[in-house]
């Protein structure tokens, strides 16, 4: 049976639409995506209108003339490459600290001799529910004891505490799914756990560590209120505090604006697109399967 | 015959780590760095915040004595602790519920098998990647009351006469955080929704289809039924979720126009980081928190009784 036949048997499996409501879906699917993507394509259209388009009546819904002066003024004039740095290294950091501590306990829970094993994750699952309005407080008393203000270190740390329930649960739901007896051969040939997890488990399992390395630093760069709170200037301040901080003298500079988003967001959406089959699998726990 | 070999090597090598247990590390060694980051960090810090909310500490003074429930009594007679509290309600249920209904119905049509699904699926995602805070100003330009696309597509199609002043006006800036929120999180609820839907066995509409049931009947007596769970499972994690929504008022309006979209946690983040009373924040927070517990608890009721009747 070859691929045709499968789908056309798939398909009859359920209701028969006839023509038109064959048309409805395909429009509501058109509805979802103009709906999904309108809002940032008209942003997009915004970074590259000069402002005199921006403030006149009726708007213009394609850039003409095109200009780039709005992403010249985000760098030239707002230093918006320190806040792109600064999130870069909280964020990568971050990134990679989940991935190690949070596969390492997922590795544990998963595949060794853990008691207790599901009241550990549900303990690891309540935490990620806490809010986080309930711990900055104690937090910003604790940084300020330590002299940890203004510094890329609290945040990574905080970061990391909020990310590694995600990355666990992620990962042990992967690694339960890998059979067993691949560790129980390397076991018989003198492999430690530390040594089968770092040369079997984590070599095998790397489109699904890649997949929720992403979460995590989607999660970490978009992270706004601890930024916020912790960091007072443009030497460790994040992208998010710095674009919510762009406000002109005299009218609100929504080109600007526009240009900043269409920075920080183009690479992740782009790489959201990229990945998209993995990270709908990673976050509705492998139930999708196409 | 390898396989029982294998077994028997197992088993002396579990005999003999248990022998052993008592100096080799045992795997729990694995979880410490997991274990300790999060209980350094979320744990004992909801602690301190539990004692900090029961004293008069302030960072504008050197005051700092126990007080008991004294900020507590202080907060109940508080009009703007209710205001915020009522404006989180409101969100938390209108978000909640309007994310549900469009999440299902967007989970719905991409159950169906159409070309260019796998591209409206991707594009779904688009909403949830985008910052918060890029949302925020996004739609603060999309509703912008002088030059917003919102006022003037609005205009065109004849909807309203004068522009609205969507962000500046107290009736409706609390509408249109409802209306971003919706906007960036109703496709990712309808994921969630769609990987529930994808479980329940296609031969169940065969049979409504034998049956000569009609889609609607089929969705109302044999899906709806099957999705409960997932939908009360997914509500929950968003109205949760909602209830402390705290870029999208602070980037929008910071609470404004005149306190008309505060809400709890911007609310209690002034508290903090402006009016500096750490004590008082504190309890702010404990009562958010056990709120959110509150509400899990309710879903959490709803959820067994109706498995339950499941297993029935």
């Amino acid at each position: 049976m070859n691929k045709m036949e499968i789908s056309q048997q798939k398909s009859q499996q359920g209701f028969k639409f006839p023509s038109r409501g064959r048309v409805l879906i395909y429009l509501s699917a058109l509805v979802i995506v103009c709906w999904s993507v309108g809002p940032f394509l008209w942003q997009m259209s915004t970074s590259l209108q000069p402002d005199n388009q921006l403030l006149s009546s009726p708007p213009h819904l394609f850039p003409y003339p095109i200009t780039i002066e709005h992403f010249v003024n985000i760098f030239v004039g707002k230093s918006f490459h320190r806040y792109l740095v600064n999130s870069v290294i909280v964020t990568v950091a971050t990134t990679f600290l989940c991935l190690l501590f949070g596969s390492i306990a997922a590795y544990a829970l998963a595949r060794l001799d853990i008691r207790g094993r599901f009241r550990i994750l549900g303990f690891i699952l309540g935490v990620s529910m806490f809010p986080q309005i309930a711990i900055v407080g104690p937090l910003y008393v604790l940084g300020t004891n330590f002299g940890w203000l203004d510094t890329y270190r609290v945040l990574i740390v905080i970061y990391l505490a909020l990310g590694l329930p995600l990355v666990t649960w992620v990962l042990f739901g992967y690694f339960r799914s890998i059979p067993q007896s691949i560790d129980e051969a390397a076991r018989i040939d003198g492999a430690r756990p530390l040594a089968i997890y770092f040369r079997i488990i984590l070599p095998m399992s790397l489109p699904a560590v890649v997949t929720t390395g992403m979460l995590c630093f989607i999660a970490a760069w978009n992270e706004f209120m601890f930024a916020l709170a912790f960091t007072s200037d443009i030497n460790h301040q994040t992208v998010p505090v710095g674009i919510a901080n762009f406000t002109g003298l005299h009218y609100v500079p929504w080109g600007d604006i526009a240009a900043a988003s269409v920075v920080v967001t183009l690479p992740l959406v782009i790489m959201v697109l990229v990945f998209q089959q993995h990270i709908i699998s990673g976050l509705t726990g492998g139930a999708v399967k196409e | 015959m390898a396989i029982t070999e294998v077994e028997i090597h197992t088993r002396t090598l579990r005999a003999r780590n248990i022998r052993f247990r008592f100096w080799r590390p045992g795997p729990f060694v694995f979880l410490l760095p997991t274990l300790a980051s999060i209980g350094a960090i979320a744990i004992y810090r909801v602690l301190l915040g539990l004692w900090l909310s029961l004293r008069d500490t302030t960072l504008a003074s050197p005051t700092d004595n126990f007080i008991g429930l004294g900020n507590y009594s202080q907060i109940f007679s508080d009009s703007q602790f209710w205001n915020a509290w009522i404006h989180t309600i409101q969100f938390t249920a209108a978000s909640t519920l309007l994310e549900t209904l469009f999440g299902l119905m967007m989970a719905l049509i991409l159950a169906e098998q159409f070309r260019g699904r796998g591209l409206v699926r991707a594009a779904m995602l688009v909403p949830w990647a985008i910052p918060t805070v890029v949302t925020s100003k996004m739609f603060g330009w999309l509703f912008d009351g002088q030059n917003g696309i919102v006022n003037y597509l609005l205009r065109v199609v004849g909807l309203i006469q004068h522009n609205i002043h969507w962000i500046g006006s107290p009736d409706f800036a609390l509408t249109t955080i409802i209306i971003a929120d919706v906007w960036k999180t109703t496709p990712f609820m309808a994921l969630l929704l769609l990987a529930g839907l994808q479980t329940i066995p296609g031969s169940l509409a065969e049979a409504s289809v034998i049956d000569g049931a009609n889609p609607w009947q089929h969705f109302w007596y044999v899906r709806l039924p099957l999705l409960t769970p997932t939908l009360l499972i997914a509500s929950m994690f968003r109205a949760l979720d909602a209830f402390r929504i705290f870029d999208l008022v602070y980037v929008l309006t910071g609470g404004g126009p005149a306190d008309a979209t505060e809400v709890l946690s911007t609310l209690t983040y002034k508290q903090l980081f402006s009016a500096l009373q750490v004590g008082y924040g504190s309890a702010l927070a404990t009562i958010m928190f056990i709120t959110e517990i509150v509400i899990a608890a309710i879903f959490g009721v709803f959820l067994l009784r109706k498995m339950r009747e499941v297993g029935q």
